[in-house]
């Protein structure tokens, strides 16, 4: 299947009329099973963009396709929301129920699945994000990072086609942030979903297919990260940083090192530096 | 205070049968209950309702005193309906003058009534609400009260709101501790002093509190939105209600209670015993 799981065509957002859009002209589209990232500094518009993708918000000006479905109608409205399952940024205020699994089946309630049903879903769901265990806990019990792991399970039993992650891993602390991380990569590895996933972290951005960068409601630059994050110039003028070690490969570069410029990584850094020291290897 | 372990309403967490019934059960019965108390005629009556609760609370594994306890709170005002209604009723025989005082035997039998009474419907209400858990209470009465969505009345709604606040009752409270103690880390002091003192100073506490709360009702608001939410309407449930076997003979028993209190009210001669 190549049709687009999202397809923004030139969208612009107010939220007034007449009042400064917040998102200017923007064009993507998000293919089965892509990872995009989506990475701009404060107030760049980027949740703007999210909540535009899960008809939340409704363009001002230019369209949004889930699946070929105008976010614009209103009839479609519930298979948009269903199709591209939305988290958020605080892992406390999107959790509706006082146990896990009721939290899991609230979603599902509001799409009116019948009751055997949801039960499988609920199970699976847990299982996919390494949650079963705590299927019976009250979620002010859990880590931050399970909060939004059951947060996730709650989007998943709706069997979306597409996540859109709005900063999800801001609140939490570094391990949080990997195993939320780590869960939605392997679920666009391994289920084909497609991933919107807005950051401001770049070692998050560095693992995606696909970056793109908002500054100013616009798209400033796009591709891959190892197209992206080599600008290290540019990336600074729009108060982004690059990957910590895209830009000590700079500075080294800079001070006569013959390194290539399209490393991300500690390993690849090692790789590099390596070869560069002992040429003999 | 322990945060994490905080058990919300009066419910007691155990395992018997009682905890098992249907909640709607237990709604329906427990207004029965209530309608008895109004129907007994004499201290015979009250016994058997005695022995009714005493026996219920055995089978719910609930300590009978815990049950007693929710009476403590009211005891200021069971002694005025007390007084009032020794003092104030004037019909009868009159037992005791002095002065302006006139007690009857009329009245002694109406105040001993009214304070019974209000402490059995406190008893019965405590019966429901320690055997069933505050998310089940609001499951229970959505369904009992859905008939009257036909007037507009919004059972669904009320139902999400209290589970939503069941929700957030323990984050709130973590958040309350947060913020106190940040504010006692820059010298704020929240003991000492008289009552107008230490209201003054839950101002800077309550603030940011309510300031929070509605950024995440906000919060909150639009992740339900994004999970499909729309309301009552075409929902399904994870929990779903049955009444079982158990149910039918918990309605039996009380009704068996409502025979005996009516027929106590008719065969036992007007008078005997109050």
């Amino acid at each position: 299947m190549t049709e687009e799981r999202i397809k923004v065509e030139e969208v612009s957002y107010a939220y007034e009329e007449g009042a400064a859009p917040v998102v200017k002209h923007v064009s993507m589209d998000v293919r089965p099973g892509e990872f995009v990232a989506v990475l701009g500094h404060n107030g760049s518009g980027k949740s703007t963009l999210a909540k535009l993708m899960n008809a939340l918000f409704v363009p001002t000006e230019g369209r949004v396709y889930i699946r070929g479905m105008d976010t614009a109608d209103d009839e479609r409205l519930w298979d948009i929301r269903r199709e591209a399952g939305m988290i958020f940024q605080n892992p406390d205020n999107q959790i509706v129920a006082t146990v896990v699994r009721e939290d899991v089946a609230f979603g599902l309630e509001n799409l009116g699945v019948p009751h055997e049903e949801m039960l499988g879903r609920i199970e699976q769901a847990l299982r996919t994000v390494g949650m079963s265990a705590y299927a019976e806990s009250a979620p002010h019990n859990l880590s931050g990072g399970q909060k939004q792991r059951v947060a996730i399970a709650g989007i998943l039993a709706m069997r979306p086609s597409c996540l859109i992650a709005d900063e999800a891993t801001a609140m939490l602390d570094p391990s949080g942030r990997a195993e939320v991380l780590q869960t939605v990569r392997s679920l666009c590895r391994e289920e084909g979903i497609s991933v919107v996933w807005i950051t401001h972290f770049m070692e998050e951005a560095a693992l995606a297919d696909r970056v793109i960068v908002i500054s100013d409601g616009e798209i400033a630059l796009q591709g891959t990260p190892r197209e992206v994050f080599p600008q290290v110039e540019r990336m600074r003028e729009l108060h982004l940083d690059v990957p910590r070690m895209t830009a000590l490969a700079a500075r080294l570069r800079a001070a006569g090192m013959p390194l290539s410029d399209r490393i991300l990584t500690v390993e690849e850094m090692t790789e590099e530096v390596k070869a560069a020291l002992c040429p003999s290897n | 205070m322990n945060l994490k372990s905080i058990t919300l309403g009066q419910y007691y967490p155990v395992e018997s049968p009682i905890h098992r019934l249907d909640p709607r059960t237990k709604i329906l019965l427990t207004l029965a209950l209530m309608v008895a108390v109004f129907l007994v005629r004499s201290l015979v009556g009250y016994a058997l309702l005695l022995g009714f609760v005493y026996l219920a609370a055995r089978i719910a594994n609930v300590p009978f005193k815990l049950m007693m306890k929710g009476i403590k709170p009211l005891r200021f005002i069971l002694i005025l309906t007390f007084l009032l209604n020794l003092f104030f009723t004037t019909q009868g025989n009159v037992l005791f003058h002095w002065q302006f005082i006139t007690l009857t035997d009329q009245g002694l039998k109406l105040s001993v009534h009214y304070s019974l009474r209000l402490m059995f419907l406190v008893i019965c209400t405590s019966l429901m609400t320690l055997t069933t858990s505050p998310i089940q209470l609001s499951d229970g009465l959505e369904i009992l009260l859905s008939p009257l969505k036909a007037i507009h009345f919004p059972a669904h709604e009320l139902a999400m709101m209290m589970s939503i606040a069941l929700r957030f009752i323990p984050t709130l409270l973590e958040e309350t501790d947060k913020i106190m103690k940040a504010q006692m880390a820059r010298g704020a002091d929240f003991e000492s002093g008289n009552l107008i003192a230490r209201a003054k100073a839950m101002v800077p506490l309550l603030v940011p509190l309510f300031v929070s709360a509605f950024r995440r009702a906000g919060d909150l608001a639009m992740a339900m939105e994004a999970r499909c939410y729309h309301g009552g309407e075409g929902r399904t449930r994870l929990r779903v209600l049955k009444f079982t076997r158990a149910d039918l003979y918990a309605a039996l028993a009380v009704a068996g209670l409502l025979v005996l209190i009516i027929l106590e009210g008719r065969l036992l001669p007007a008078g005997w015993l109050l």
